[in-house]
């Protein structure tokens, strides 16, 4: 009776060969470390990803501002005309 | 009864109005000139056009200078943030565009600021002013 299930245990599962495999508690926190050091990994591969997105911004900041600018230009002239004592 | 007097008050106000705008037309001065020492100091290159749209001092600054620089760019900045409200701009918007323009509109020997932020004497050349610049 205590053979056969003996049997029956190791022939569903390999044997325990690896460390992990046999509850080593080192191998355990080892694995647990590993991932906890690829979390920081992962965040900052986003902040890489954000970076060239700021100078596509600014630029669109320059396009929008030449435009005002130039909508801007006949209004800005007259107003230093009318206000020479300042100007 | 009612429609004549207000047909009266409407009419007396629009004269009113008509009145104002014509002594306020006569009374402010179309074309003011600068004060001489603001005058004095600009051709003596003292003070200068900033690209910003606001006066600068050149070399070294004296409490007398300072007060003369502020009290025009508060003027200045008034100006702007009316015009600004009445173009639908932001105050930084609408002052760049007016110092694109005082610094064209500067004379041979007065100062400006380039866009590398040093300050430059106007030649009977065209001023180095920002690309935005129309």
């Amino acid at each position: 009776m205590s053979a056969m299930t003996n049997g029956k245990l190791t022939d569903r599962a390999r044997a325990a060969t690896s460390l992990a495999m046999q509850g080593d508690c080192k191998a355990r926190r080892f694995a647990r470390m590993a991932v906890v050091a690829l979390v920081p990994l992962g965040l900052a591969g986003c902040i890489t990803v954000n970076a060239p997105e700021e100078p596509i911004v600014i630029e669109l900041n320059v396009n929008i501002r030449q435009e005002v600018i130039y909508r801007l230009a006949e209004d800005a002239g007259n107003t230093i005309e009318e206000n020479a004592d300042i100007f | 009864m009612d429609d004549m007097m207000t047909k009266r008050i409407s009419k007396g106000l629009l004269a009113g109005v008509a009145i104002a705008t014509a002594i306020g037309g006569l009374a402010t001065p179309a074309f003011a000139q600068r004060d001489p020492a603001y005058a004095a100091a600009r051709s003596a290159g003292q003070v200068g056009e900033k690209m910003d749209g606001y006066l600068g001092i050149v070399g070294a600054s004296t409490p007398e200078l300072q007060r003369l620089v502020n009290d025009i760019n508060i003027k200045r900045r008034a100006v702007y943030a009316e015009r600004a409200k009445a173009t639908n701009a932001t105050l930084e918007e609408y002052a760049l565009t007016a110092g694109c323009q005082a610094i064209l509109a500067t004379s041979p020997g007065e100062k400006y600021q380039a866009p590398s932020g040093s300050w430059e004497t106007r030649t009977s050349a065209p001023p180095m002013r920002d690309s935005r610049c129309p």
